[in-house]
């Protein structure tokens, strides 16, 4: 094999975080129950589109120009995503996170009933067809029950490494209702993915609905920040000690500033959450990791070797190509200036720690 | 928590702490019918008979109680002669004001209900009230206090009357704006309100909190005030976004942001992640000539209260170097629980010339204060 290019992952390396897109509703059909492949017929909603609006494919940075494609989303065909990463980068493993409509819908019965055939149909179409694909279980995140039910389901099948759920949902993730999702996820030692995006049953913020495409990118970060607060505030790490999180598409630069404020708040109002004994930091660097593309790094080096000693940690970053969304051109999917061995760590050791079950097919 | 700081000497010997211009003050109160002088009969009546309605489900008080007596305020700022903290000019003077030697005190009142009020005649009528209570029991008593002017951004018409009305008044220095508002302040929509401020040379102040009836999260309601708390923040980076991405500052290049009680640590990895993504959507906002990072440091000001806290508290240094220690001011909050006092409130040593700039001169400049 021939030396990867400059910027490119190093051999071995595992991307947490790629994204094959449904072509359309129709290349679900024969994934469905037969029940609700009837019922998805009878409504003809076969003919329409799911496409989640927190990610629209049109828009410039949720495909890169040199990754579209003639017809269909950027992701939608697996020989166009081997010819643009899996086979460019040859990378140990990459897991495919859908992000699709099926996560906002009203009805639980029919959002779990798209999120199984959406299973089924990566089972399928990637995982059978590629060695080096591993993907993410897709739940109705509204559903704790019926998401509970899916990933007890879909557990068995061991390249299924992941639950995934949104950042913003209806209810902040750390919430008790959405207990049932963490103790199947810790029972299978399955880490949950937390995606960016929102199934917008509220506004971004509080301050209300912002007119831009752009501004609502900008925000999933404050969105991710949010959530984390939830998770650590409600317990969530406290009664299940070994669950990993991972914010995947996250940005990861806000989140020291993100948690010296919340653990400043923590050593004022802690009485309010008295199960939380460790401050927040710690528990963060124990069990939640985020994946490095879009990387929001800092304009200079110096910087960048600043806020890398503010995570305090080098475990927290998982490599990730993030494809087919445009953060970078060509091959610099890693950003420059860290430091080689911490490039081996985020690329290989994190990620192998990170998803345990990688390691029982490690080649 | 701060239990008590009155039998503590004032610090002469840190003279560098002295004569600060003091960006977060909250008057209070003395009892629920101080505004009443200042309102017609009409909204008197209204007041007395429906009175304030919110976008909550209590109606007076947070759906998150605070961790104190009188929804978080600092132990020993009760007045000896009753009433709630901040009510007392005296007790505000002994602890604060006269303690410091503080130059000015810049209010910030939290009370009246008339920015977040549904029914916005009802609101531009508290607001304009508050607004004559200031003068009336701060400004004029201590002149060393500058009020802030209270607006309803949701009736534009009262709301630019009014800011007309105190233009020209040096007693108030700048308008209030709650961040959390039925829609993203840059929106067209509040456009106008905002050129008001800046051809009447106010800046705008957004003092955190409050609620607009949306959720505290783009992901829902958290369940307690060790996230409300937080959220605050994010309320504060999504404002800063909408002001910048809406092309705000292109449209009023003389408009001035203070972002107060917000904290600022986060200011930076705000700024390059917005950098990053308008190069990428930079074509929906077209109006911007500049990358997002420029106009946030040439419009946007912050307040140091609560200030965040590093871990390793040398990391203040790069932060504030980061921003630009010229857009910093700082604040107490007095007399909420966490109040900073100004002698313990920075971890590290802060150059002088920043500790200046930080405490007195970047406020000066701003307002335009002797």
């Amino acid at each position: 094999m021939t030396r990867p290019p400059t910027g490119a992952p190093p051999l071995g390396a595992i991307d947490c975080d790629i994204h094959p897109a449904v072509p359309t509703t129709r290349a679900l059909l024969p994934y469905f129950e037969p029940y609700w492949r009837e019922h998805v017929l009878r409504r003809g909603l076969e003919r329409e589109n799911f496409e989640a609006s927190a990610y629209p494919a049109a828009a410039p940075i949720n495909g890169r120009p040199d990754w579209r494609l003639p017809s269909g989303p950027p992701g939608s065909t697996l020989p166009a995503m081997r010819s643009h990463v899996l086979d460019r980068w040859n990378p140990a493993f990459a897991i495919c996170n859908v992000i699709h409509g099926a996560q906002v819908m009203h009805s639980e019965d029919l959002s779990l009933a798209f999120c199984r055939a959406i299973n089924n149909w990566l089972a399928a179409e990637w995982l059978d067809r590629d060695p080096r694909l591993r993907a993410s279980i897709v739940v109705p995140p509204h559903s704790a029950d019926l998401a509970a039910e899916e990933i007890e389901r879909m557990a068995p099948d061991r390249r299924f490494v992941q639950i995934l759920m949104l950042a913003m949902t209806e209810l902040p993730l750390g919430r008790r209702q959405t207990w049932p999702i963490y103790r199947a996820a810790e029972k299978h030692d399955l880490p949950v993915g937390i995606h960016a995006g929102s199934s917008f049953r509220h506004p971004p913020s509080a301050g209300g609905w912002g007119s831009l495409y752009l501004e609502d990118y900008v925000s999933y970060a404050q969105g991710f920040a949010a959530a984390l607060t939830s998770l650590v505030s409600e317990g969530v790490f406290v009664k299940f000690p070994s669950l990993k999180v991972v914010l995947i598409e996250s940005g990861v630069t806000w989140l020291p500033a993100s948690l010296w404020r919340l653990d400043k708040t923590w050593r004022g109002v802690r009485a309010e959450v008295p199960w939380l004994e460790q401050v927040p930091t710690e528990t963060v660097r124990n069990n939640v990791r985020l994946t490095l593309q879009p990387f929001d790094a800092p304009p200079d080096r110096a910087m960048l070797a600043k806020f890398m000693e503010q995570m305090g940690s080098d475990e927290m970053l998982l490599f990730s190509s993030d494809y087919p969304h445009w953060h970078y051109d060509g091959d610099e999917a890693i950003p420059p200036g860290l430091p080689a061995d911490l490039v081996h760590k985020i690329c290989v050791t994190n990620p192998l720690t990170t998803y345990k079950r990688l390691q029982e097919t490690t080649p | 928590m701060n239990m008590t700081v009155l039998d503590r000497a004032p610090a002469r010997e840190q003279a560098s702490h002295l004569g600060f211009i003091d960006c977060d003050v909250h008057p209070y109160v003395k009892g629920p019918d101080d505004f009443d002088p200042f309102l017609s009969k009409r909204w008197l009546e209204h007041k007395k008979s429906i009175g304030g309605r919110s976008r909550q489900g209590l109606a007076k008080t947070s759906m998150y109680p605070r961790m104190s007596p009188g929804a978080g305020m600092r132990m020993d700022s009760w007045p000896k002669s009753g009433g709630h903290p901040g009510s007392d000019l005296p007790l505000m003077q002994e602890q604060l004001l006269d303690l410091f030697d503080v130059a000015y005190g810049l209010l910030a009142p939290l009370v009246g209900g008339g920015p977040g009020e549904r029914n916005v005649e009802f609101g531009a009528a508290m607001a304009t009230a508050v607004n004559e209570w200031q003068l009336a029991h701060w400004c004029d008593p201590d002149p060393r206090l500058l009020g802030a002017v209270q607006v309803n951004i949701e009736h534009e018409a009262a709301a630019i009357a009014e800011i007309e009305r105190r233009a020209g008044d040096r007693r108030f220095c700048q308008v209030n704006i709650p961040p959390r508002g039925l829609e993203p302040l840059g929106r067209l929509r509040y456009r106008k309100i905002l050129a008001a401020c800046a051809a009447n040379g106010f800046p705008v102040s957004l003092h955190l909190g409050g609620t607009s009836g949306h959720a505290s999260t783009g992901g829902g309601w958290p369940s307690f005030y060790h996230e409300e708390h937080p959220s605050y923040v994010q309320t504060m980076e999504t404002l800063v976004t909408s002001l910048v991405c809406e092309g705000v500052f292109e449209a009023l290049p003389g408009l001035k942001i203070v972002l107060v009680e917000g904290g600022f640590a986060w200011m930076p990895a705000l700024c390059w992640r917005l950098d990053k993504h308008w190069k990428r959507l930079r074509a929906e906002s077209p109006s911007l000539t500049k990358a997002p990072s420029e106009y946030v440091r040439e419009h946007i000001w912050v307040t140091t209260q609560p200030i965040e806290e590093p871990e390793r508290p040398l990391d203040m240094l790069s932060v504030l170097e980061w921003i630009g220690p010229e857009r910093v001011m700082f604040s107490t909050d007095y007399p909420h629980w966490d109040q900073d006092d100004p002698r313990y409130a920075f971890k590290v040593a802060l150059p002088d010339d920043w500790k200046r700039a930080i405490y007195r001169d970047n406020a000066k400049a701003l307002y335009h204060l002797d």
